[in-house]
């Protein structure tokens, strides 16, 4: 059989399992983690439990993010053949209600609905498509969030999953292959926005027999979620994207790496890289084409720094997550001295669509040199938080206004915080920038990995300042003195001055320290470290003078008290201190 | 527990990680999973099966916060001070938990029922303010919310918990 054959039959049986669920009237709960906390688990249960009670034929699944965050926990109902009904911020007691509703048809009746979507309608229900909210979205690499049972590697096949894998293990040469994503112009989605093609070739060019891809879900970066969102809505996206990166590099083995802690997404990047291998996805050999590539799920401690790619790769090693020199870049030298190639989770999520619909398709979509769509997480005084894939070219404000629904307080937008804490923040003006990667660096704003955090004018941007300065002195990992005092000596003199004891020169100390780390520190974390502070003096000024001159927060938003975690040392228990005359050797 | 099962556990936690690149941290991370902290003699285990120093092993464990050199409370409460968590009310929610269980920042409460840590982001923002109790998260947490998880850890006092 050929490898088309094989995935022939592959897609068959999964379209089969798809078709006999299909004719069952099915619920889907939303379960990532913004469902998780909206308590969409104990909804589930009610679900199942009521469903199994009344003998009700119904398929009650779980399904990832859709992206609503605001509207979870979010359950939809669908009738065969019928579109999806969407209950919003459904609880448990409501649960015997919406089964009454499937039962009865009368689906108004059942609490709060926020749409229908797919073909079809029902009753008066509005279409989801026809918001604000889907409308200006482009969902690709978000394609099946919320959508497909993140469990099921046969959901995912029978929309459509595979079939690029496929296409580029058949069809397509080394080169062809990078040549087509060079030619989408897909661009790194973790920040640094380099030509995904580009970087592919240079792994390509190795012959060493032990070479890597990893996948980077390491996402530190409070205020973004898509990198954990898209694994957990939609694992095989990042599978199949990582297998076809595997095979245009000749690679031969995939790490997924995780924070230890996110219990979602690290189980179902699992529970997919053990599924593709039973259908013979991954492993040796792969539908018969002679290529092999094996993966598995690599795990990190507490630390944002081991995002950073060669931090990365040392705490896949095992070791402390402090950056390397380079070079050697990781393309000659990465992971156990091998050639490696690392990559974004987004970044990887959009490659089977690109590899399928070709990379044309992809380029005629978003604005410019930025192809494609932005995946963002708005977050703060929104009204409506969530994920949202839009196209390059839009506005922060139509994003921010039309899609999040503008300040949820009421009043306007003060600030916006993005791309992460090192991001620094942005001012109202920002709400005219087009998200664009060259626009927005020449107006000063970083995009990084697509989270926006919204604030208001009851915020002193001194307080947000000192927030995400304590994140970055706690999370400095000690490597380059710049950074590790600096980090701390930026944090003492910002507390001071929110506490309106500052002094008059703390400006320009912040300023000398700020310098310091740019020029001495290694990774981007001391690079970038001063970003914080720098763009709130750019910005809001202001609120530092009134804080030092007049002693007082503009606000009334900084607090006394600074409550921020401090790096643990071990604490001390008797008798662990080494023994007399054992040195520092150790005793096995 | 006694030494011998003790070390069991840790010796079952290393030697049965299902993926197949095992290293320092892989292995730290399994005994934490397992026991919740980490003993001396995990560090020893560690070191003599990846066939490095002590002090190698000292040093990830260390470095990476999460890891804690004695018993956790039973219980584990986590609250998200990210920059969304911060600008929704982290800091009023951090004040409150610190009343409700008697600590001045993260530790151990005096019973060692409760583990309080600060979590750098959840992960779910969206629903921002958010805690953890026991890995379990709770969104738009409100102060009443988090009086009621509290008083609920309290009641349960050492039984349950997040240990497995």
């Amino acid at each position: 059989m050929t490898v088309a054959e094989k995935f022939q039959s592959i897609q068959d049986a999964a379209q089969a399992h798809v078709a006999a669920q299909e004719s069952r009237t099915r619920i889907r709960v939303g379960v990532a983690l913004c469902g998780h906390a909206a308590g969409a688990f104990a909804v589930l249960d009610a679900l199942r439990g009521e469903a199994a009670s009344r003998g009700l034929d119904a398929a009650v699944q779980e399904v990832g993010c859709i992206g609503f965050c605001y509207a979870e926990p979010l359950v939809d109902v669908q009738a065969p053949g019928g579109p999806r009904v969407f209950y919003r911020n459904v609880t448990p007691q409501q649960v015997p209600t919406i089964l009454d509703a499937v039962a009865s048809g009368r689906w108004q009746d059942a609490g709060e609905v926020l749409g229908t979507l797919g073909e079809g309608s029902v009753d008066s229900i509005a279409r989801i498509e026809d918001g604000d909210q889907w409308r200006l979205q482009a969902r690709i690499a978000t394609r099946n969030c919320g959508s497909v049972d993140p469990g099921d590697i046969r959901e995912y096949i029978a929309a459509g999953g595979y079939a690029g894998l496929a296409k580029s293990l058949s069809d397509m040469t080394q080169e062809e292959l990078i040549e087509e994503i060079k030619s989408s112009g897909l661009r790194g989605r973790g920040g640094a926005a380099f030509p995904t093609g580009v970087k592919w070739g240079f792994l390509q060019g190795s012959n060493r027999p032990n070479k890597y891809v990893l996948v980077n879900c390491e996402e530190g970066d409070p205020g973004a979620y898509n990198d954990k969102g898209l694994i957990e809505s939609d694992p095989h996206t990042v599978v199949e994207g990582t297998i076809i990166a595997g095979r245009a590099t000749g690679a031969n083995y995939g790490y997924i790496f995780i924070r230890h802690g996110h219990d979602g997404p690290i189980d179902r990047a699992k529970e997919a890289i053990l599924q593709a291998y039973e259908q013979g996805l991954l492993g040796e050999d792969i539908l018969g084409s002679g290529f092999s590539f094996d993966m598995e799920v690599a795990l990190t401690g507490d630390s944002y720094v081991a995002g950073e790619e060669t931090a990365l790769m040392e705490a896949i090693e095992g070791k402390r997550s402090m950056p390397r020199f380079r070079p050697p870049f990781p393309a000659q030298a990465g992971v156990w001295g091998n050639p490696s190639n690392i990559n974004n989770v987004k970044t990887l999520a959009y490659v089977p669509e690109v590899v399928r619909l070709g990379g044309e398709w992809f380029s005629e979509i978003g604005y410019e040199r930025s192809k494609g769509t932005a995946i963002l997480c708005l977050t703060g005084d929104v009204n409506y938080p969530g994920m949202y894939e839009v196209p390059f070219g839009l506005t922060l404000g139509q994003v921010v206004n039309d899609i999040a629904g503008g300040v949820a307080s009421g009043g306007a937008v003060k600030l916006l915080q993005t791309g992460g804490p090192l991001g620094g923040v942005l001012g109202p003006d920002s709400l005219e920038i087009t998200l664009d990667y060259e626009l927005m660096s020449q107006a000063g704003a970083i995009l990084g990995s697509g989270g926006i955090i919204v604030a208001s004018e009851d915020v002193c941007a001194v307080d947000l300042a000192w927030n995400m300065v304590a994140f970055c002195q706690y999370e400095s990992c000690g490597k380059c003195f710049p950074c590790r005092l600096g980090m701390t000596h930026l944090l003492d003199t910002l507390e001071r001055i929110a506490s309106n004891a500052g002094r008059a020169a703390d400006l320009d100390l912040m300023r000398t320290i700020g310098k310091t780390m740019g020029m001495g520190s290694l990774c981007g974390h001391g690079q970038l470290g001063f970003n914080p502070i720098s763009s709130s003096l750019r910005h809001f000024e202001e609120d530092f003078r009134v804080h030092l001159e007049e002693g007082r927060c503009p606000t009334g938003s900084c607090t006394a008290r600074f409550h921020r975690p401090t790096r643990t040392s071990p604490t001390a228990v008797a008798g662990w201190y080494v023994e007399e005359g054992a040195g520092t050797t150790p005793k096995a | 527990m006694a030494d011998d099962a003790l070390r069991a556990r840790i010796v079952r936690a290393v030697t049965e990680q299902p993926q197949p690149t095992v290293t320092v941290l892989s292995s730290l991370l399994a005994i934490e999973d397992e026991l919740g902290w980490i003993p001396q003699e995990a560090i020893e285990e560690v070191a003599s099966r990846q066939s490095v120093t002590q002090n190698d092993v000292w040093a990830v464990a260390s470095f990476y916060p999460n890891f804690r050199f004695s018993p956790p409370g039973t219980h584990m409460v986590e609250v998200c001070w990210g920059p969304t968590c911060h600008l929704m009310g982290a800091q009023r929610l951090l004040e409150r938990v610190h009343d409700a269980l008697g600590l001045d920042g993260e530790g151990d409460t005096a019973d060692g029922a409760v583990t309080l840590r600060y979590n750098t982001c959840l992960g779910a923002c969206g629903q921002a303010p958010v805690v953890s109790a026991d890995h379990h998260l709770l969104g738009r947490a409100s102060a009443e919310a988090v009086d009621a998880l509290v008083a609920g850890l309290r009641a349960a006092g050492r039984n349950g918990g997040h240990q497995r």
